[in-house]
Protein backbone atom coordinates (compact mmCIF):
# COMPACT_ATOMS: atom_id res chain seq x y z
CA UNK A 1 0.00 0.00 0.00
CA UNK A 2 1.13 3.05 -0.91
CA UNK A 3 0.58 6.59 0.85
CA UNK A 4 -2.38 7.40 -1.48
CA UNK A 5 -3.75 3.83 -0.84
CA UNK A 6 -3.11 4.76 2.54
CA UNK A 7 -4.90 7.82 2.72
CA UNK A 8 -7.81 6.53 0.92
CA UNK A 9 -7.85 3.54 3.51
CA UNK A 10 -8.18 6.27 6.60
CA UNK A 11 -10.68 8.40 4.73
CA UNK A 12 -13.32 5.58 4.69
CA UNK A 13 -14.06 5.60 8.10
CA UNK A 14 -14.66 9.38 7.91
CA UNK A 15 -18.64 9.78 8.94
CA UNK A 16 -17.20 8.73 12.29
CA UNK A 17 -14.44 11.17 12.75
CA UNK A 18 -14.44 15.25 13.64
CA UNK A 19 -10.92 15.60 12.32
CA UNK A 20 -8.88 15.03 9.79
CA UNK A 21 -5.22 16.73 9.33
CA UNK A 22 -2.07 15.91 7.33
CA UNK A 23 0.18 18.65 8.01
CA UNK A 24 2.71 16.39 6.58
CA UNK A 25 2.78 13.82 3.82
CA UNK A 26 3.39 11.32 6.72
CA UNK A 27 2.03 12.48 9.25
CA UNK A 28 -1.90 12.55 9.68
CA UNK A 29 -4.08 13.21 13.00
CA UNK A 30 -8.15 11.74 12.89
CA UNK A 31 -10.31 13.37 15.84
CA UNK A 32 -13.05 11.15 16.81
CA UNK A 33 -15.29 11.50 20.04
CA UNK A 34 -14.79 9.03 22.53
CA UNK A 35 -17.19 6.65 22.12
CA UNK A 36 -16.10 5.56 18.33
CA UNK A 37 -12.81 5.14 19.71
CA UNK A 38 -12.81 1.34 20.13
CA UNK A 39 -14.42 0.57 16.60
CA UNK A 40 -11.79 3.23 14.75
CA UNK A 41 -9.16 1.42 16.57
CA UNK A 42 -9.72 -1.76 15.66
CA UNK A 43 -10.30 -0.67 12.23
CA UNK A 44 -6.92 1.06 12.32
CA UNK A 45 -4.68 -2.06 13.94
CA UNK A 46 -7.01 -4.84 11.88
CA UNK A 47 -8.49 -3.78 9.02
CA UNK A 48 -5.84 -1.07 7.25
CA UNK A 49 -3.73 -2.74 9.18
CA UNK A 50 -1.45 0.03 11.62
CA UNK A 51 1.47 -0.97 14.01
CA UNK A 52 0.41 0.46 17.24
CA UNK A 53 2.87 2.35 19.44
CA UNK A 54 1.97 4.00 22.25
CA UNK A 55 -1.28 5.51 23.71
CA UNK A 56 -0.86 9.52 25.32
CA UNK A 57 -3.35 10.93 27.68
CA UNK A 58 -3.21 14.46 28.12
CA UNK A 59 -5.58 16.78 30.20
CA UNK A 60 -6.72 19.09 27.70
CA UNK A 61 -8.96 21.78 30.39
CA UNK A 62 -12.16 21.54 28.69
CA UNK A 63 -11.96 18.02 27.73
CA UNK A 64 -9.70 15.18 28.35
CA UNK A 65 -7.89 13.07 25.09
CA UNK A 66 -6.28 9.89 24.47
CA UNK A 67 -4.26 9.68 21.41
CA UNK A 68 -3.36 6.64 19.93
CA UNK A 69 -0.70 6.68 17.82
CA UNK A 70 -0.11 4.22 15.21
CA UNK A 71 2.94 3.46 12.49
CA UNK A 72 2.83 2.57 8.75
CA UNK A 73 6.59 1.27 8.19
CA UNK A 74 6.44 0.99 4.60
CA UNK A 75 5.90 4.76 3.68
CA UNK A 76 7.02 5.80 7.39
CA UNK A 77 3.75 7.44 8.34
CA UNK A 78 2.45 8.50 11.63
CA UNK A 79 -0.99 8.49 12.35
CA UNK A 80 -3.05 9.53 15.93
CA UNK A 81 -6.34 8.95 16.24
CA UNK A 82 -7.44 11.54 19.02
CA UNK A 83 -10.13 10.40 21.21
CA UNK A 84 -12.01 13.38 22.76
CA UNK A 85 -13.56 12.79 26.34
CA UNK A 86 -16.15 15.28 26.88
CA UNK A 87 -17.05 14.22 30.51
CA UNK A 88 -14.48 16.02 32.67
CA UNK A 89 -16.00 14.64 35.81
CA UNK A 90 -16.14 10.89 35.26
CA UNK A 91 -13.89 10.31 32.30
CA UNK A 92 -13.96 7.14 30.67
CA UNK A 93 -13.33 5.65 27.61
CA UNK A 94 -13.58 1.72 26.57
CA UNK A 95 -10.32 -0.35 26.72
CA UNK A 96 -8.58 -1.89 23.42
CA UNK A 97 -7.67 -4.77 25.32
CA UNK A 98 -9.70 -7.56 24.15
CA UNK A 99 -7.59 -6.97 20.83
CA UNK A 100 -4.54 -5.64 21.89
CA UNK A 101 -3.00 -6.90 24.46
CA UNK A 102 0.19 -4.40 24.19
CA UNK A 103 -3.44 -1.56 25.87
CA UNK A 104 -2.76 -3.83 29.25
CA UNK A 105 -0.06 -1.72 30.82
CA UNK A 106 -0.57 1.09 28.53
CA UNK A 107 -4.20 2.27 29.93
CA UNK A 108 -3.48 1.26 33.24
CA UNK A 109 -0.39 4.18 33.08
CA UNK A 110 -3.36 6.25 31.68
CA UNK A 111 -5.39 5.35 34.29
CA UNK A 112 -2.54 5.80 36.94
CA UNK A 113 -1.56 9.31 36.44
CA UNK A 114 -4.57 10.90 35.02
CA UNK A 115 -7.54 9.22 36.60
CA UNK A 116 -9.29 8.09 33.32
CA UNK A 117 -11.60 4.78 33.35
CA UNK A 118 -11.31 2.29 30.54
CA UNK A 119 -14.15 0.27 30.62
CA UNK A 120 -13.94 -3.34 30.68
CA UNK A 121 -10.02 -3.29 31.18
CA UNK A 122 -9.00 -6.97 33.10
CA UNK A 123 -7.22 -5.20 35.67
CA UNK A 124 -6.58 -1.47 36.52
CA UNK A 125 -4.35 -1.77 39.07
CA UNK A 126 -1.73 0.94 39.77
CA UNK A 127 1.18 0.04 37.25
CA UNK A 128 3.87 2.98 38.21
CA UNK A 129 2.76 5.34 41.01
CA UNK A 130 3.42 3.61 44.52
CA UNK A 131 0.90 1.75 46.20
CA UNK A 132 0.21 4.26 48.73
CA UNK A 133 0.41 7.10 46.56
CA UNK A 134 -3.29 9.03 47.32
CA UNK A 135 -6.62 7.56 46.05
CA UNK A 136 -8.06 10.79 43.76
CA UNK A 137 -4.28 12.61 43.45
CA UNK A 138 -3.42 12.72 39.20
CA UNK A 139 -0.32 13.62 38.90
CA UNK A 140 -0.66 14.43 34.91
CA UNK A 141 -3.90 16.72 35.66
CA UNK A 142 -3.66 20.51 35.22
CA UNK A 143 -3.81 21.96 38.72
CA UNK A 144 -1.91 18.92 39.90
CA UNK A 145 0.86 19.99 42.36
CA UNK A 146 4.55 19.73 40.55
CA UNK B 1 2.88 -11.49 52.27
CA UNK B 2 3.47 -9.71 56.24
CA UNK B 3 4.27 -5.98 56.04
CA UNK B 4 8.02 -5.68 57.37
CA UNK B 5 8.38 -3.88 60.25
CA UNK B 6 11.78 -1.63 59.18
CA UNK B 7 11.44 -0.39 55.92
CA UNK B 8 14.36 -1.71 54.64
CA UNK B 9 14.06 -2.18 50.69
CA UNK B 10 13.81 -2.54 47.74
CA UNK B 11 16.82 -0.57 47.36
CA UNK B 12 18.58 -1.99 50.41
CA UNK B 13 22.00 -3.21 49.69
CA UNK B 14 21.64 -6.82 51.22
CA UNK B 15 18.37 -7.50 50.44
CA UNK B 16 17.00 -9.05 47.67
CA UNK B 17 13.97 -6.82 45.77
CA UNK B 18 10.93 -8.54 46.89
CA UNK B 19 8.45 -9.11 44.06
CA UNK B 20 9.64 -7.09 40.79
CA UNK B 21 8.39 -9.51 38.52
CA UNK B 22 6.47 -12.75 40.60
CA UNK B 23 6.16 -15.90 38.67
CA UNK B 24 3.89 -18.48 39.51
CA UNK B 25 5.08 -22.25 38.68
CA UNK B 26 3.49 -25.67 38.36
CA UNK B 27 6.57 -27.55 38.85
CA UNK B 28 9.77 -26.15 36.85
CA UNK B 29 7.21 -24.94 34.46
CA UNK B 30 6.36 -21.11 34.62
CA UNK B 31 2.42 -20.58 34.76
CA UNK B 32 2.11 -17.12 35.03
CA UNK B 33 4.13 -14.31 35.60
CA UNK B 34 2.94 -11.18 37.16
CA UNK B 35 5.47 -7.56 36.86
CA UNK B 36 5.60 -4.59 39.49
CA UNK B 37 7.61 -1.58 37.58
CA UNK B 38 6.67 1.42 40.35
CA UNK B 39 10.01 1.66 42.38
CA UNK B 40 11.61 3.48 39.63
CA UNK B 41 9.09 5.91 38.79
CA UNK B 42 11.00 9.83 38.71
CA UNK B 43 7.74 11.36 37.02
CA UNK B 44 9.65 12.50 33.94
CA UNK B 45 6.91 13.79 31.53
CA UNK B 46 5.92 15.70 34.52
CA UNK B 47 8.96 17.18 34.99
CA UNK B 48 9.13 18.25 31.09
CA UNK B 49 6.15 20.58 31.55
CA UNK B 50 8.04 22.33 34.20
CA UNK B 51 11.30 23.12 31.69
CA UNK B 52 11.71 25.07 28.84
CA UNK B 53 12.13 23.61 25.52
CA UNK B 54 16.18 23.76 25.28
CA UNK B 55 16.14 22.12 28.91
CA UNK B 56 14.29 19.05 27.87
CA UNK B 57 17.13 16.78 26.30
CA UNK B 58 19.18 17.48 29.53
CA UNK B 59 16.69 15.40 31.46
CA UNK B 60 15.68 12.92 28.92
CA UNK B 61 19.46 11.48 28.60
CA UNK B 62 18.90 10.63 31.88
CA UNK B 63 15.84 8.09 31.09
CA UNK B 64 18.37 5.27 30.26
CA UNK B 65 22.54 5.15 31.14
CA UNK B 66 22.46 2.88 27.86
CA UNK B 67 19.92 4.50 25.75
CA UNK B 68 21.28 8.11 26.35
CA UNK B 69 21.19 9.68 22.65
CA UNK B 70 18.30 8.31 21.85
CA UNK B 71 15.67 9.73 23.81
CA UNK B 72 16.84 13.16 23.15
CA UNK B 73 17.10 12.61 19.69
CA UNK B 74 13.93 11.57 19.28
CA UNK B 75 12.45 14.71 21.27
CA UNK B 76 14.19 17.25 19.61
CA UNK B 77 13.16 15.60 16.57
CA UNK B 78 9.84 15.83 17.37
CA UNK B 79 10.21 19.88 18.56
CA UNK B 80 12.21 20.53 15.14
CA UNK B 81 8.72 18.99 13.15
CA UNK B 82 6.72 21.37 14.93
CA UNK B 83 8.60 24.21 14.36
CA UNK B 84 9.46 23.16 11.11
CA UNK B 85 13.13 23.58 11.88
CA UNK B 86 16.06 22.90 8.94
CA UNK B 87 19.07 21.06 10.55
CA UNK B 88 22.06 21.67 9.05
CA UNK B 89 23.06 18.55 7.41
CA UNK B 90 26.69 18.25 9.31
CA UNK B 91 24.82 17.79 12.18
CA UNK B 92 22.58 15.30 10.94
CA UNK B 93 25.94 13.16 10.40
CA UNK B 94 27.48 13.54 13.75
CA UNK B 95 23.64 12.61 15.05
CA UNK B 96 24.49 9.36 13.30
CA UNK B 97 27.67 8.83 14.33
CA UNK B 98 27.13 9.25 17.74
CA UNK B 99 24.14 7.14 18.06
CA UNK B 100 25.37 4.24 15.80
CA UNK B 101 28.67 4.29 18.78
CA UNK B 102 25.70 4.07 21.24
CA UNK B 103 24.27 1.11 19.82
CA UNK B 104 27.63 -0.67 19.65
CA UNK B 105 28.52 -0.57 23.04
CA UNK B 106 24.83 -0.82 24.06
CA UNK B 107 24.60 -4.56 21.73
CA UNK B 108 28.41 -5.50 23.48
CA UNK B 109 27.28 -4.64 26.80
CA UNK B 110 24.13 -7.02 26.34
CA UNK B 111 26.26 -9.66 25.16
CA UNK B 112 28.17 -9.77 27.88
CA UNK B 113 25.34 -9.94 30.48
CA UNK B 114 23.97 -12.55 28.36
CA UNK B 115 27.08 -14.93 28.91
CA UNK B 116 27.28 -14.14 32.71
CA UNK B 117 23.57 -15.40 33.13
CA UNK B 118 24.60 -18.52 31.36
CA UNK B 119 27.31 -19.17 32.78
CA UNK B 120 30.27 -17.89 30.30
CA UNK B 121 31.45 -15.59 32.07
CA UNK B 122 34.85 -15.26 29.54
CA UNK B 123 32.29 -13.87 27.19
CA UNK B 124 31.25 -10.98 29.31
CA UNK B 125 34.94 -10.15 30.86
CA UNK B 126 35.55 -9.88 26.77
CA UNK B 127 32.71 -8.33 26.12
CA UNK B 128 32.94 -5.71 28.37
CA UNK B 129 36.89 -4.72 27.56
CA UNK B 130 36.43 -4.59 23.99
CA UNK B 131 33.49 -2.01 24.65
CA UNK B 132 35.39 0.29 26.32
CA UNK B 133 37.44 2.07 23.25
CA UNK B 134 33.61 2.61 21.79
CA UNK B 135 33.15 4.93 25.37
CA UNK B 136 36.66 6.19 24.98
CA UNK B 137 35.25 7.93 22.02
CA UNK B 138 32.31 9.05 22.88
CA UNK B 139 33.98 10.80 26.12
CA UNK B 140 36.56 12.00 23.53
CA UNK B 141 33.53 13.70 21.21
CA UNK B 142 30.83 14.88 24.10
CA UNK B 143 32.77 14.82 27.32
CA UNK B 144 30.69 11.93 28.60
CA UNK B 145 30.58 8.50 28.30
CA UNK B 146 27.26 8.50 29.15
CA UNK B 147 24.78 10.88 28.82
CA UNK B 148 26.38 12.42 26.63
CA UNK B 149 24.28 15.64 26.03
CA UNK B 150 25.15 16.05 22.60
CA UNK B 151 21.86 17.05 21.10
CA UNK B 152 19.58 19.85 21.15
CA UNK B 153 17.09 21.48 19.18
CA UNK B 154 18.29 22.80 15.88
CA UNK B 155 21.06 20.36 15.64
CA UNK B 156 24.39 19.23 17.74
CA UNK B 157 25.66 20.85 20.86
CA UNK B 158 29.36 19.58 20.02
CA UNK B 159 31.13 18.78 17.21
CA UNK B 160 33.75 15.85 15.95
CA UNK B 161 37.03 17.57 15.32
CA UNK B 162 39.04 16.70 12.48
CA UNK B 163 41.94 14.30 14.61
CA UNK B 164 39.46 12.69 16.04
CA UNK B 165 37.97 11.13 12.75
CA UNK B 166 41.07 8.83 12.26
CA UNK B 167 40.79 7.48 15.58
CA UNK B 168 37.31 6.44 14.79
CA UNK B 169 37.71 4.49 11.64
CA UNK B 170 41.16 3.19 13.25
CA UNK B 171 38.78 1.83 16.44
CA UNK B 172 35.89 0.17 13.90
CA UNK B 173 38.53 -1.41 12.15
CA UNK B 174 39.53 -3.18 15.08
CA UNK B 175 36.18 -3.95 16.67
CA UNK B 176 35.38 -5.24 13.57
CA UNK B 177 37.76 -7.81 13.68
CA UNK B 178 36.73 -8.76 17.38
CA UNK B 179 33.19 -8.69 16.59
CA UNK B 180 34.13 -11.48 13.59
CA UNK B 181 35.77 -13.48 16.08
CA UNK B 182 32.66 -13.45 18.62
CA UNK B 183 30.09 -14.16 16.17
CA UNK B 184 31.70 -17.28 14.68
CA UNK B 185 32.73 -18.52 18.15
CA UNK B 186 28.99 -18.04 18.93
CA UNK B 187 27.44 -19.41 15.88
CA UNK B 188 29.85 -22.32 16.06
CA UNK B 189 29.26 -23.02 19.47
CA UNK B 190 26.88 -26.48 20.18
CA UNK B 191 26.49 -25.43 23.75
CA UNK B 192 24.77 -22.01 23.21
CA UNK B 193 22.95 -23.87 20.42
CA UNK B 194 21.31 -26.34 23.04
CA UNK B 195 21.03 -23.65 25.34
CA UNK B 196 19.65 -20.90 23.34
CA UNK B 197 17.56 -22.22 20.59
CA UNK B 198 13.75 -23.10 20.99
CA UNK B 199 13.91 -21.15 24.27
CA UNK B 200 12.13 -18.10 25.25
CA UNK B 201 10.02 -18.77 21.73
CA UNK B 202 7.93 -14.98 20.66
CA UNK B 203 5.96 -15.51 17.66
CA UNK B 204 5.55 -12.98 14.80
CA UNK B 205 1.56 -13.06 15.63
CA UNK B 206 2.03 -12.42 19.69
CA UNK B 207 4.82 -10.01 19.29
CA UNK B 208 2.57 -7.69 16.61
CA UNK B 209 -0.32 -7.82 19.63
CA UNK B 210 2.22 -6.72 21.75
CA UNK B 211 3.42 -3.90 19.76
CA UNK B 212 7.03 -4.75 20.42
CA UNK B 213 10.03 -2.96 18.91
CA UNK B 214 13.49 -3.11 17.52
CA UNK B 215 15.93 -6.42 17.94
CA UNK B 216 13.24 -7.95 19.74
CA UNK B 217 10.97 -7.79 16.71
CA UNK B 218 13.30 -8.23 14.62
CA UNK B 219 14.35 -11.91 15.83
CA UNK B 220 10.81 -12.66 15.58
CA UNK B 221 10.58 -12.16 11.66
CA UNK B 222 8.97 -8.49 11.91
CA UNK B 223 11.17 -6.61 9.56
CA UNK B 224 10.82 -2.74 11.49
CA UNK B 225 13.58 -0.35 11.82
CA UNK B 226 12.76 3.41 12.40
CA UNK B 227 16.49 3.82 10.72
CA UNK B 228 14.64 2.68 7.15
CA UNK B 229 11.00 3.23 7.72
CA UNK B 230 11.20 6.44 8.76
CA UNK B 231 14.51 7.64 7.94
CA UNK B 232 15.81 10.30 10.38
CA UNK B 233 19.64 12.09 10.80
CA UNK B 234 21.95 10.53 7.55
CA UNK B 235 20.74 7.09 7.91
CA UNK B 236 18.77 7.43 4.22
CA UNK B 237 22.44 8.34 3.01
CA UNK B 238 24.10 5.36 4.23
CA UNK B 239 24.17 1.56 2.62
CA UNK B 240 23.18 -0.58 5.69
CA UNK B 241 20.89 -3.89 5.95
CA UNK B 242 18.15 -4.56 8.60
CA UNK B 243 19.02 -7.59 10.02
CA UNK B 244 15.97 -9.84 11.05
CA UNK B 245 15.75 -13.65 11.90
CA UNK B 246 12.73 -15.88 11.65
CA UNK B 247 12.94 -18.25 14.60
CA UNK B 248 11.73 -15.59 17.59
CA UNK B 249 13.95 -17.91 20.56
CA UNK B 250 17.02 -16.16 22.62
CA UNK B 251 19.25 -17.49 19.94
CA UNK B 252 17.94 -15.27 17.15
CA UNK B 253 17.77 -12.32 19.09
CA UNK B 254 21.74 -12.89 19.96
CA UNK B 255 22.59 -13.01 16.08
CA UNK B 256 20.53 -10.15 15.59
CA UNK B 257 21.95 -7.92 17.70
CA UNK B 258 25.87 -9.41 17.12
CA UNK B 259 25.19 -9.21 13.46
CA UNK B 260 23.77 -5.40 14.14
CA UNK B 261 27.02 -4.12 15.60
CA UNK B 262 28.48 -5.05 12.23
CA UNK B 263 26.31 -2.78 10.39
CA UNK B 264 26.95 -0.41 12.51
CA UNK B 265 30.33 0.15 12.02
CA UNK B 266 29.19 0.57 8.45
CA UNK B 267 27.43 3.15 8.98
CA UNK B 268 29.64 4.64 11.06
CA UNK B 269 32.56 4.56 8.42
CA UNK B 270 30.50 6.15 5.99
CA UNK B 271 29.07 8.70 8.12
CA UNK B 272 32.54 9.86 8.94
CA UNK B 273 34.21 9.47 5.17
CA UNK B 274 30.88 11.69 4.05
CA UNK B 275 30.90 13.97 6.92
CA UNK B 276 29.82 17.03 5.17
CA UNK B 277 31.58 20.87 6.28
CA UNK B 278 29.19 23.80 7.89
CA UNK B 279 27.43 24.41 10.71
CA UNK B 280 26.50 22.06 13.81
CA UNK B 281 23.09 23.91 14.79
CA UNK B 282 20.35 25.97 12.89
CA UNK B 283 19.00 28.68 15.42
CA UNK B 284 15.78 28.14 16.93
CA UNK B 285 13.67 31.35 17.77
CA UNK B 286 10.01 29.95 19.00
CA UNK B 287 8.38 27.03 19.53
CA UNK B 288 4.62 27.77 17.58
CA UNK B 289 1.31 25.93 18.76
CA UNK B 290 1.00 22.98 17.64
CA UNK B 291 1.64 18.93 18.33
CA UNK B 292 3.97 16.90 16.67
CA UNK B 293 5.70 12.99 17.21
CA UNK B 294 9.48 12.00 17.12
CA UNK B 295 10.94 9.02 17.06
CA UNK B 296 14.18 6.93 16.37
CA UNK B 297 15.71 3.57 16.72
CA UNK B 298 17.55 2.72 20.22
CA UNK B 299 19.61 0.07 20.87
CA UNK B 300 16.34 -1.79 22.22
CA UNK B 301 14.43 -0.49 19.49
CA UNK B 302 11.50 2.25 18.55
CA UNK B 303 11.95 5.57 21.46
CA UNK B 304 9.12 7.59 20.66
CA UNK B 305 8.30 11.39 21.83
CA UNK B 306 4.74 13.14 21.43
CA UNK B 307 5.47 17.09 22.34
CA UNK B 308 2.41 19.78 22.47
CA UNK B 309 3.07 23.24 22.27
CA UNK B 310 0.91 25.78 22.81
CA UNK B 311 3.11 28.75 21.40
CA UNK B 312 4.76 29.52 25.29
CA UNK B 313 8.27 28.03 25.99
CA UNK B 314 7.49 24.81 27.80
CA UNK B 315 5.67 21.63 26.87
CA UNK B 316 2.46 21.45 27.67
CA UNK B 317 2.40 17.52 27.18
CA UNK B 318 5.52 15.71 26.79
CA UNK B 319 4.57 11.81 25.98
CA UNK B 320 8.02 9.39 26.25
CA UNK B 321 7.49 5.93 25.08
CA UNK B 322 10.75 3.84 25.52
CA UNK B 323 11.24 0.78 24.02
CA UNK B 324 11.46 -1.50 26.72
CA UNK B 325 7.80 -0.36 27.68
CA UNK B 326 6.14 -2.20 25.28
CA UNK B 327 8.97 -5.00 25.10
CA UNK B 328 8.67 -6.38 28.32
CA UNK B 329 5.30 -7.08 29.08
CA UNK B 330 6.15 -9.19 25.96
CA UNK B 331 8.30 -11.69 28.25
CA UNK B 332 4.41 -13.09 29.08
CA UNK B 333 4.06 -14.18 26.09
CA UNK B 334 7.62 -15.71 25.76
CA UNK B 335 7.98 -17.30 28.97
CA UNK B 336 4.53 -19.25 30.25
CA UNK B 337 5.02 -22.33 29.88
CA UNK B 338 9.08 -22.56 29.73
CA UNK B 339 11.39 -23.96 32.37
CA UNK B 340 12.50 -21.60 35.39
CA UNK B 341 15.72 -22.02 34.84
CA UNK B 342 15.24 -20.44 31.34
CA UNK B 343 13.68 -17.18 32.70
CA UNK B 344 16.85 -15.34 33.54
CA UNK B 345 17.69 -15.49 30.05
CA UNK B 346 14.81 -15.06 28.42
CA UNK B 347 14.15 -11.69 29.92
CA UNK B 348 18.05 -10.94 29.21
CA UNK B 349 16.75 -11.62 25.33
CA UNK B 350 14.32 -8.44 25.71
CA UNK B 351 17.25 -6.22 27.07
CA UNK B 352 15.45 -4.14 29.34
CA UNK B 353 17.75 -2.40 31.88
CA UNK B 354 20.04 -4.81 34.26
CA UNK B 355 18.52 -3.55 37.11
CA UNK B 356 15.36 -4.93 35.87
CA UNK B 357 16.42 -7.93 35.32
CA UNK B 358 17.68 -8.34 38.59
CA UNK B 359 14.61 -8.13 40.07
CA UNK B 360 12.76 -12.06 39.90
CA UNK B 361 11.50 -14.36 41.91
CA UNK B 362 9.53 -17.43 41.78
CA UNK B 363 6.53 -17.66 44.45
CA UNK B 364 4.29 -20.07 45.26
CA UNK B 365 0.56 -19.35 45.07
CA UNK B 366 0.84 -18.59 48.48
CA UNK B 367 3.35 -15.47 47.67
CA UNK B 368 5.98 -17.59 49.62
CA UNK B 369 9.19 -16.98 47.70
CA UNK B 370 10.56 -20.18 46.54
CA UNK B 371 13.60 -19.14 43.75
CA UNK B 372 14.99 -15.75 44.61
CA UNK B 373 17.07 -14.11 41.77
CA UNK B 374 20.31 -15.60 43.34
CA UNK B 375 18.81 -19.05 43.10
CA UNK B 376 17.27 -18.40 39.41
CA UNK B 377 21.04 -17.59 38.31
CA UNK B 378 22.43 -20.75 39.88
CA UNK B 379 19.46 -22.70 38.04
CA UNK B 380 20.68 -20.87 34.59
CA UNK B 381 23.80 -21.90 35.15
CA UNK B 382 23.86 -25.46 36.12
CA UNK B 383 21.48 -25.89 33.27
CA UNK B 384 24.52 -25.05 31.41
CA UNK B 385 26.92 -26.26 32.76
CA UNK B 386 25.05 -29.92 32.61
CA UNK B 387 24.71 -29.33 29.01
CA UNK B 388 28.62 -28.65 29.12
CA UNK B 389 28.78 -32.18 30.20
CA UNK B 390 26.65 -34.18 27.47
CA UNK B 391 27.27 -32.65 24.92
CA UNK B 392 31.27 -32.68 25.62
CA UNK B 393 32.15 -29.44 23.70
CA UNK B 394 35.10 -27.21 25.13
CA UNK B 395 33.90 -23.98 26.23
CA UNK B 396 34.21 -20.69 23.97
CA UNK B 397 38.04 -20.29 23.77
CA UNK B 398 38.11 -16.76 22.77
CA UNK B 399 42.16 -15.22 22.07
CA UNK B 400 43.43 -12.18 23.18
CA UNK B 401 41.80 -11.93 26.35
Amino acid sequence: MNQQELNDNLLKIKDKLIGFEQVRDNRITLTCEAENSYALNKYLFEDVPLRFVIATGIDAEHSFEVLYHYAYDQTGCMVTLKAVIRDRQNPAIESLTPFLPAAEWIEREIHDILGIDFKNHPDLRRLVLSDDWPEGVYPLRKGSPK
Amino acid sequence: MNKPVLAVGPFHPLQEEMEFYQLTVDGETVVDIDMRISYNHRGIEGVSETLQFDQVPFLVSRICGICSASHPLAYVQAVEELADVKVPERALYVRTIINELERIHSHILWAGLAGHFIGYDTVFMWAWKYREPVLDLLEEITGNRNNYGNVKVGGCREDIPDEVKPKILKEMDKLEKKMNMLIKAVLDDPVLHARLKGVGVLTKEDGIKYAITGPTARASDIAIDVRRDDPYAAYADCDWNVITQPEGDVFAKVVVRLLEVLEAVKIIRQAVKKLPGGPIAAEVKEIPPGEAVGHAEAPRGETFHYVRSDGGNRPVRHKVRAPSFVNVPSFRASCIGGDIADVTITLAAVDPCYSCTERLAVVDSHGGVLHDYESLMRLSREKTAKMVKEIGAPELKLEDF
